[in-house]
């Protein structure tokens, strides 16, 4: 199990060296990949058809006690099933339709670490690597929106799909770890029997709240929808996979799988039973008012998601089976519609379903499978589609609250889903001939696998719909449940309400479609909207983040040395003087009694060169008595019997000097322009930074909460450490780490360093050369 | 070279000349012996680097590249990379990163050795300090040509 959701990143590793290898053979080999997986899949199907699951562990960061686990029941396995199957055609349709590109092994790279993001996403039995998981399902995502990178567009719905899915992650993040602290576990096998505990917990609604956040925005529910349609800048396999069949639907499989958990509720009925539903409306209604191919299709996708969040909200039996049908419908019928629209762009040049009409004669196969598919999004009888629209219908009107609003925006929306389907499935292929930017022919079979088997598998579930029933839609229900559903599938319910509506719904959505443009120039005046929609709120949130951040780098990276200065100085001495205060019990009591004359005169010498050093009329002089400062400070470590440490300051302050002498020549003479009371300001500030500096050491040796580990050192440097140099030891050994760290830090400084004088260098030369 | 940089002294240069060597064999013991005497990687680096810097002031820049024969951004590279490789074995021993490694060696002249991964760390601090130091001082420095 690890290697087959392994598999994908190992395979995305390798798959440039595959490319260049196979050439334009490289689609159907690595298409081989998710063919595999989807076989393993399959021979899970007899365990948890009956309800079973399989739950595989591996240890991954057992300090923090989260596990690589997966969890393998009929949710998880239908979501696996459909990643690796679409998965298949899509790489394989993918070598084909962007043969000859550049990027191609890219391409395949981020598309194959998907996958394997996506299987993880929906195998993963912890918490934590869900949400691993589930971030990388976004990144891949905004790589591949942003395929086309040199697009100015494309760059910015990548960003914009990101941001969204991002902001609602870190909430799901949020909202997962509070999942696990009040149910005990990270494992969700665990969660998911233990729901009273959560439904009941102060924090349910918190919770709730985040992890659907989360869900909203993945999933593109109203109002975070507006990444998706944008999201179609990316290329069409890509549209097709990720934006449709796949990883917009992680949160409706998240929802589903915390449903044991946290559904059942009212706040659960309301939030997604009612956005669900608007966002099934407000997606279909955007779908029929758009005429771009790819625009129509992503716009009825967000209908899809919409609707089976309002399904998994209402939630009784037929409501889940509807959803899990539903699903497994939408894959397959927008899968292939998908892959059509791809076919269109590629062999006829077509974009927008103006432009189309009567290519029947020139793609007759295309043609066929695609109003075949369309059969299905419309939910004619004996499609898939049907079988899950009957259900559906069935759920809302038996909806435990709110059935009136939740059937009357189904309805609506089912006939705007008919007319939809009449664009996409009568509109390019019927009718007079209109003049293509390309000229039209069949598309090659790599292009046309996927949508004829997916369009023939919608035919196929629907004259038998006991094929899929018990062996995982079924399962999948019951997994969504949380127990048995004892609901079937089948293509004929006879003639009852759900019928009625169903041809109701057809009839008017034909009128629909041969009423289109009368339609869409009556809605015309509905565009006003867009200016005050989400998306103009989420352009406005991230203009206000930039010009807060360009505010406040303008006040705090001023780039004068001196307020950078000031500023830490004044709040270090501010935050240690109030906790010092907070904390008056600490008694100070300086003991001088030891002290030895030579002492006293080095920190006399001290003091009188840092006096000279801040009152010297010459600049060389102050660097000069700093040196003495320097020094003064490494005779008191040599005193102290801490000679590395004083070999050091020695060398350091040198090497200072050295380079204050260097640096010496390019300043300008020493002018005392800073008036009187900025100089006193300073001293102020100079002098409370010491006496605070004075009383926090002598307040932190009087105080001596735990042993001293210097002990440990001495005792342990030689026999475990094999060295008498006990700061060495420590340095190189005991705390090599840190010392990392700091060589870090230096060659970071040190090339920081450089580049500000290489930089500068160069500004001055062809300043100069500019002026010449 | 601007005049200012070189002091032109005939004894410092001859001297110079003299001292390089020693200082940079001086910084050495300074590394090798720092795990049981006062030295160790940074201190022994910053004798290093003084003694370039006391070359360059003895004669010029370009001398004390030549001299340097390294460029010290690749010493800064270099450092870095000694500095994570030490971590390594431990892993290997199936023990925590950076635990070190010990290795006893009785050779014929020398006597008892002992080799480990913290030698290695050391030289990779050395390497880093004479790099960040001579990076700054030279680019300074050649900044005022």
């Amino acid at each position: 199990m690890l290697l087959a959701v392994l598999s994908g990143f190992l395979l995305a590793v390798a798959a440039p060296w595959v490319h260049r290898a196979l050439g334009r053979h490289s689609g159907w080999v690595l298409a081989l990949l998710p063919a595999s997986l989807f076989i393993y899949f399959a021979t899970f199907l007899p365990q948890i058809s009956g309800g079973g699951q399989v739950v595989i562990e591996y240890p991954w960061i057992p300090g923090l006690d989260i596990q690589l686990s997966f969890l393998v029941d009929g949710l998880s396995l239908l979501f696996a099933l459909i990643v690796s199957g679409i998965g298949f055609f899509v790489v394989s349709y993918a070598g084909r339709y962007l043969e000859g590109e550049r990027d191609l092994g890219r391409f395949y790279v981020l598309i194959l670490a998907f996958m394997g993001s996506m299987l993880g996403l929906v195998l993963s039995s912890n918490l934590i690597s869900l949400f691993v998981f589930w971030e990388l399902t976004s990144i891949t995502s905004y790589l591949l929106i942003g395929y086309h990178h040199e697009e100015a567009k494309s760059r910015k719905a990548a960003l914009q799909g990101l941001f969204v899915t991002v902001a609602g992650g870190l909430a799901l993040l949020t909202g997962l770890i509070m999942m696990a602290m009040v149910g005990g576990s990270y494992e969700l096998h665990e969660l998911l029997t233990s729901g009273d505990i959560f439904r009941e917990h102060d924090w349910y609604l918190a919770i709730l709240l985040l992890v659907l956040l989360g869900c909203f925005t993945k999933s593109a529910q109203y109002p975070f929808h507006f990444w998706l349609p944008n999201a179609m800048a990316a290329p069409t396999p890509v549209s097709a996979y990720l934006h449709s069949a796949t990883m917009v639907k992680a949160g409706v499989y998240l929802m589903a799988r915390l449903n044991p958990s946290l559904g059942g509720t009212e706040a659960w009925l309301l939030l997604l039973g009612l956005l669900g539903a608007v966002t099934m409306f407000v997606g279909v209604f955007m779908s029929v008012r758009s005429t771009g191919i790819k625009q129509v299709l992503a716009y009825s996708t967000v209908m899809a998601l919409g609707t089976l969040t309002m399904l998994i909200g209402v939630g009784t039996e037929t409501a889940l089976m509807a959803a899990m049908a539903f699903l497994l419908a939408h894959s397959l019928y927008k899968g292939a519609l998908f892959l059509v629209a791809g076919i269109l762009d590629h062999e006829a040049g077509c974009k927008d379903f103006l432009q189309t009409g009567g290519l029947r004669s020139a793609l007759p196969i295309t043609a066929a499978f695609a109003s075949l598919a369309a059969l299905s999004l419309a939910g004619v009888i004996p499609m898939f589609g049907f079988v899950a629209k009957e259900l559906l219908f069935e759920a809302v009107l038996e909806a435990p609250a709110l059935a009136g609003i939740l059937t009357f925006l189904a309805v609506v929306s089912a006939i705007m889903v008919v007319a939809v389907a009449a664009i996409v499935g009568i509109r390019p292929w019927y009718g007079p001939r209109v003049d293509t930017p390309k000229a039209p022919h069949e598309a090659p079979p790599a292009l046309l696998a996927g949508p004829v088997v997916l369009a023939s598998l919608s035919l196929l579930f629907g004259l038998g719909a006991g094929l899929v029933d018990q062996g995982i839609i079924a399962a999948a229900a019951g997994a969504v449940h949380g127990a048995p559903v004892s609901v079937y599938l089948s293509l004929w319910h006879g003639f009852n309400l759900p019928l009625l509506l169903s041809v109701l719904t057809l009839a008017l959505g034909l009128t629909l479609y041969f009423n289109w443009d009368r339609f869409r120039d009556s809605t015309r005046f509905l565009e006003v909207l867009n200016r005050y929609g989400p998306e103009v709120a989420y352009e406005k949130s991230m203009a206000g983040m930039v010009w807060l951040s360009e505010w406040q780098t303008r006040v705090l990276q001023n780039g004068y040395l001196r307020y950078y200065l000031l500023t830490i100085l004044i709040s270090t001495v501010a935050l240690v003087t109030v906790t010092l205060m907070t904390h008056a019990d600490i008694l100070i009591a300086p003991d001088l009694s030891d002290v030895m004359v030579h002492e006293a005169f080095i920190v006399a010498v001290l003091l009188l060169a840092a006096l000279v050093s801040v009152t010297t009329r010459s600049r060389l002089g102050a660097v000069a008595s700093l040196g003495v400062v320097g020094f003064c400070v490494a005779l008191i470590y040599v005193l102290f019997s801490a000679a590395d440490v004083g070999i050091t300051q020695v060398l350091v302050e040198t090497l200072t000097v050295i380079m204050l002498v260097l640096v010496l020549f390019r300043l300008p003479g020493f002018l005392g322009l800073t008036p009187t009371v900025l100089r006193v300001r300073d001293a102020v500030i100079a002098l409370s930074v010491g006496l605070m500096m004075t009383v926090l050491i002598l307040a932190a040796s009087a105080v001596q909460y735990a042993d001293s580990i210097s002990a440990y050192f001495i005792q342990e440097s030689q026999p475990s450490g094999y060295g008498r140099n006990i700061v060495n030891v420590i340095l190189v050994d005991f705390r090599a780490l840190d010392t990392l760290g700091e060589i870090v830090v230096l060659a970071l400084a040190a090339v920081g360093v450089y580049a500000m004088i290489k930089f500068r260098a160069e500004d001055n030369n062809s300043s100069t050369t500019l002026e010449k | 070279m601007s005049p200012q940089f070189t002091l032109q002294s005939l004894i410092l240069r001859t001297t110079a000349h003299f001292l390089l060597p020693l200082l940079l064999v001086f910084s050495v013991f300074l590394l090798l012996r720092g795990h049981d005497e006062p030295g160790g990687g940074f201190i022994a680096g910053l004798v290093a680097a003084s003694a370039v810097a006391l070359y360059m002031f003895a004669l010029d820049i370009h001398s004390a590249k030549r001299v340097l024969r390294f460029e010290p951004r690749d010493l800064l590279g270099w450092g870095l990379l000694f500095g994570v490789i030490s971590g390594v074995p431990a892993v290997f021993m199936g023990q925590p990163f950076f635990t070190s490694q010990w290795l006893e060696l009785t050779l014929p002249v020398l006597g008892e050795l002992k080799v480990g991964t913290p030698l290695l760390f050391d030289i990779g601090v050395y390497l880093v300090v004479i790099g960040g130091v001579l990076l700054i001082l030279l680019s300074l420095a050649e900044a005022e040509d």
